[in-house]
């Protein structure tokens, strides 16, 4: 009997070996707090998912875009997971460097997505990324300052306004600045704002024939109504403020306004982090009448490289971190206030979570206000807000970046940078061959 | 008189010393300070040096959210193999081009240094598509063997000029005494040559310590070192300062520690040659 037990014992362990086998799926990403998050509540996934496990590898933007980008292109597999914003689907798609996500599962509910998100993450009418947490810009302003100043910001701002209560708001012997922007060049820095202000201006990056277009009056227009707003009413050294700079000034009650990412909101308004927690008010990013909003459009999504073996075990993590039990999930582990914005419909219906986070309906209309397939007054070849999707756009964009750096740090004049950008981006739209 | 003038420039010269000294530390310094700090007060402006709430919150954070001994351990294999290995071919290289060169010796020389001379990311795809060949991509060996490469005409160099300054008669003599390759290279030209050896060590010690180009684009987690750890802590969107430099602080800590204790070498070997 005993060895009848044994046999069988070691029978079952053998042919439990192959059904334990794990499915060891490798995801890059970001160290923003909502994928840190993520990474801290996997085990849940992975409790409800016994025959997988997951690794991270979590990279700074850039590095993890170069890293994923090589990997990509040499077909290396070595991630099956990969977080990549809006600007690289609609590029990676097109290659077929990405698998479309045609298989989330019966109850995932793509339809739930935000239409303007969901655009921008698919491709030919295919999703090929699924959002995790989507954003716009919006404009964050201190109530107590604009009280003080006898200013009422409304819903829907003008430039004229925001110009105007800058200046009033400055008091440059107590420290305030009227207004803190991104001067820091990049494409994803400088020139995601600065994009989205030329757009309210009615300006665009290039023509129907892709014509680089910053020797146009609406891109001088923007170009000298920032730099004069800054030097007026902006901090010192503000060519080197990024998003984390301006945070900490806004944070630590120095900025009257910071226009910037609407994900922004929630630390702004966080108690443990904010000097100014409960002084801030959100208004939608401002225009000039002509129907476009200087406000982006951004989702960093999550989706799977054409060179995975493991499709569909990550495809179960995919729909499981950007499908509506993981709101719950987060809520009922850190509250409602910390769950991932701007992706999904049902979330703005949700009574709880419009209570918990107040800047809840100004990112919905930001978001609803931004559209990237019509990003601009005039027509445009490109999709994209904040920038246009085509490959040469990063190198370009940072270039042309670094010129507008340059003008609000006074080491060149406005003139002169417009002229370097047309020229630059001139070369490179040659060298690419859109132009002769 | 005389004398005079030499105490004022030794205390010149001190307190210079010291102000430089001080100037090329304090990165290191304010680096450690800030992983300290809030993330609020890393950020601050005015910075605050040195009265600020102290925390070692971001320590905890650091060490609940990444596998620093993981990435400590491949820091410590990848260093230390590549660095091994180097040494292995570029001893008996150095040596015999130090002791017998050729006509071709200082082309060759020169050719190896010229290796360095293009930026490393000039040959990523090709490197990345052998890597993937031979399943080398996230594995220790293939750091180890990149790092190697890398630095391996720095090591030859840097031998063959301490080789160089060992007299030859030194050798000779021992030869008249009677004795073998084996016991000449033991006995007379090793404890010479100490000197130069270690530095080499300890300088390609930091070189693979340090990279950063390689170890973050051929691995991903198991083979990551600690370039990986610090990279994994700068965020688009959050503060992260104070957080970056605990996490800096911890991954030079190994390395800066084993330089402490072998400075004396160090600088010994680096500043008066092999046998001065």
């Amino acid at each position: 009997m005993k060895h009848v037990l044994g046999a069988v014992c070691g029978a079952s362990v053998l042919l439990a070996v192959p059904a334990m086998a794990e499915t060891t799926l490798t995801i890059a990403t970001v160290n923003n707090g909502d994928m840190i998050r993520m990474q801290g509540l996997t085990s849940e996934f992975t409790k409800a998912n016994p025959d997988i496990s997951v690794k991270w590898v979590t990279l700074e933007e850039n590095v993890l875009r170069q890293r994923v980008t090589t990997d990509i292109a040499t077909k290396g597999g070595q991630f099956d997971v990969l977080t990549i914003g809006t600007y690289e689907v609609p590029i990676w798609a097109k290659k077929g460097w990405l698998v479309p996500l045609a298989n989330l599962g019966a109850d995932y509910d793509v339809a739930d997505l935000l239409p303007k998100i969901r655009d921008a993450v698919s491709a030919d009418g295919k999703l090929y990324a699924a959002p995790f947490y989507g954003e716009s810009s919006m404009v964050m302003y201190r109530t107590d300052l604009f009280d003080k100043a006898g200013l009422k910001m409304p819903e829907k701002p003008t430039w004229d306004f925001v110009i105007d209560a800058a200046k009033k708001v400055t008091d440059k012997s107590a420290g305030v600045y009227g207004i803190c922007l991104r001067g820091k060049a990049g494409w994803g820095e400088n020139m995601a704002f600065l994009s989205a202000m030329a757009n309210s201006y009615g300006a665009r990056w290039f023509d129907e024939k892709w014509e680089p277009q910053f020797n146009t009056p609406e891109w001088k227009t923007t170009l000298t109504t920032y730099v004069n707003l800054m030097k007026e009413a902006g901090p010192p050294g503000a060519s080197s403020n990024g998003f984390n700079e301006n945070l900490a000034l806004f944070n630590a009650g120095k900025c009257g306004m910071w226009i910037d990412a609407t994900v922004a909101a929630s630390f702004v308004t966080n108690p443990k982090d904010s000097k100014v927690a409960d002084k801030v008010g959100f208004a939608l990013a401002p225009n000039t009448g002509l129907g476009k909003n200087a406000n982006w459009l951004w989702a960093w999504s999550l989706a799977i490289p054409a060179g995975s073996k493991k499709t569909e075990a990550a495809e179960k993590f995919v729909a499981w971190a950007t499908g509506k039990d993981y709101t719950k999930l987060v809520a009922s582990k850190e509250g409602w206030a910390n769950v991932p914005p701007g992706t999904r419909t049902s979330l703005y219906q949700n009574p709880e979570y419009l209570k918990a986070a107040p800047f809840a309906k100004m990112t919905l209309a930001s978001i609803d206000a931004a559209d990237p397939n019509k990003p601009t007054v005039k027509p445009v070849p490109y999709v994209g807000v904040q920038y246009a999707a085509i490959p040469e756009f990063q190198g370009i964009g940072t270039q042309v970046g670094q010129q507008f750096s340059a003008a609000l740090a006074g080491s060149m004049t406005v003139d002169a940078a417009l002229a370097a950008a047309q020229t630059a981006t001139e070369r490179e739209m040659k060298r690419a061959g859109y132009i002769k | 008189m005389a004398r005079k003038s030499t105490t004022q420039r030794v205390v010149v010269s001190t307190i210079g010393a010291w102000f430089f000294g001080f100037l090329i530390f304090f990165p290191i310094l304010w680096m450690v300070l800030a992983s300290f700090k809030t993330e609020l007060e890393a950020f601050a402006i005015p910075p605050s040096f040195l009265f600020f709430h102290w925390t070692t919150e971001n320590y905890a954070t650091v060490q609940e959210r990444s596998d620093y001994l993981l990435h400590a351990m491949n820091s410590i294999i990848i260093a230390g193999g590549s660095t091994l290995i180097a040494l292995l071919i570029a001893i008996p290289a150095a040596w015999s081009m130090a002791f017998s060169p050729t006509k071709r010796t200082k082309d060759i020389l020169l050719w190896m240094l010229s290796t360095k001379m293009m930026p490393p990311v000039g040959v990523l795809v090709p490197i990345y598509l052998i890597y993937k060949t031979f399943g080398l991509l996230d594995s220790r060996i293939g750091l180890v063997f990149i790092l190697c490469l890398g630095n391996l005409p720095i090591v030859i160099w840097m031998l063959f000029t301490y080789f160089k300054e060992i007299p030859r008669d030194i050798l000779e003599a021992a030869r008249m005494d009677g004795a073998t390759i084996g016991r000449e290279l033991v006995y007379v030209l090793t404890p010479m040559a100490i000197p130069g050896l270690a530095s080499t060590l300890l300088l390609n010690l930091i070189l693979a310590w340090n990279e950063a180009f390689w170890t973050l684009n051929l691995s991903t987690s198991n083979a990551a070192p600690l370039t990986t750890f610090i990279a994994s802590y700068s965020s688009p969107e959050g503060l992260f300062w104070a957080k970056l430099s605990a996490a800096s602080t911890l991954a030079i800590a190994p390395i800066l520690v084993l330089g402490w204790f072998s400075q004396k070498q160090l600088v010994r070997g680096l500043t008066f040659g092999a046998v001065k």
